[in-house]
């Protein structure tokens, strides 16, 4: 792994991690979808999740919510970049690895 | 007068934004899932060949930016929130394959670990927002990118324009879906949703060209080929 890249990954990582400190001042207002099914009257028809790990973005087992927010964040960006990282490097390894092209994937 | 139990008091309280289970019949759910696979494979290929050096690490940076985007829904009129689909920028930087593949990525997260959308809407919540976000995206943007003739700030504007579209695509999918389901009429979902998410859409614009103007002004080396002509 190149320097280039690991700075990448760690200012990347970083600006994603500095973005979920600033969840607890999102909006909590229902969004989009959740508005027309307000006021259309079909907001009832939603079924309960099976089963709950850290609903709602906020982490189970912390009393403060603004803090269970932000580490909801937290173990969200480190979860969803592991398992992209992951994919995308088997992905690379699967035919693109021996070329070194620095095109973009937009290959259409 | 509608009588309000608590079931129902909690599903809208809560700043989720995908389509939850309940939503959808199962056979445009099972659709939903029928093209996500289609879409997700073909992008498998298609990156398994092309997939450069440059996008692994930008693939998961992409990711976690998009999820944690996501998390901030932003206000807008009438006591409702919006929040970044982030499809377009992926699909900018990173082609449309490679895009449809982090937002499967996330989307799958957020629904697998945060509740946010349903399992059995999953299909139906990639496509939207993911498969058909990235493509219609991606394709907005580069054929503005060609009329632009290298000038920035119609480039930029062709970024705007894709992301608003996309999201006012996914609005229309849903309506869609919501019609075909039963759960919703037709002409009644279709102009609520365009109109809420007109307003959505300009966040997702303004976010996109921002996003797009750090890049260019941090690592312009990380820009596609055909995003880096120069400004006029």
């Amino acid at each position: 792994m190149k320097l280039r890249h690991i700075g990448l990954i760690a200012a990347g990582l970083g600006i994603a991690l500095l973005v979920t400190l600033f969840s607890p001042f999102a909006s909590s207002s229902p969004d989009g979808l959740e508005r027309v099914a307000e006021d259309k009257g079909f907001s009832g028809v939603a079924d309960s999740p099976p089963y709950q790990l850290i609903s709602d973005y906020v982490f189970p087992w912390v009393g403060n919510k603004d803090l269970a927010t932000v580490l909801s964040g937290i173990v969200g960006v480190l979860i969803v970049a592991a398992v992209v990282f992951t994919i995308a490097f088997l992905l690379a390894r699967g035919g693109g690895a021996q070329r070194s092209t620095t095109s973009g994937g937009g290959s259409s | 007068m509608a009588l309000i139990d608590p079931s129902t008091l909690q599903s809208i309280q809560a700043p989720a934004m995908h389509i939850p289970d309940g939503f959808l019949s199962a056979p445009v759910a099972g659709a939903g899932f029928v093209l996500t696979a289609a879409a997700v494979t073909v992008a498998v290929r298609r990156t398994n060949h092309t997939l450069g050096e440059r996008s692994v690490p930008l693939m998961g940076v992409m990711a976690a930016f998009i999820f944690a985007a996501q998390m901030l829904n932003f206000p807008v009129a009438g006591g409702t929130s919006g929040h970044l689909l982030g499809a377009t920028l992926a699909a900018i930087l990173l082609g449309p394959w490679a895009a449809i593949i982090v937002m499967a990525s996330v989307i799958g997260v957020q629904a697998l670990m945060f509740q946010d959308g349903g399992l059995a809407a999953l299909g139906a919540n990639v496509f939207n927002m993911g498969v058909a976000a990235a493509l219609l995206g991606y394709a907005v943007y580069t054929a503005t990118s060609r009329l632009a003739n290298g000038r920035l700030w119609l480039r930029q504007v062709g970024a705007f324009a894709a992301a608003w579209l996309t999201v006012q695509a996914a609005a229309a999918l849903t309506s869609f879906e919501l019609a075909l389901s039963g759960t919703s009429p037709l002409n009644v979902v279709l102009p609520s949703m365009m109109g809420v998410h007109a307003l959505i859409g300009i966040g997702e614009g303004l976010v996109t060209v921002a996003a797009l103007a750090f890049v260019t002004a941090t690592r312009r080396d990380l820009l596609p080929a055909e995003a880096t002509v120069s400004e006029g």
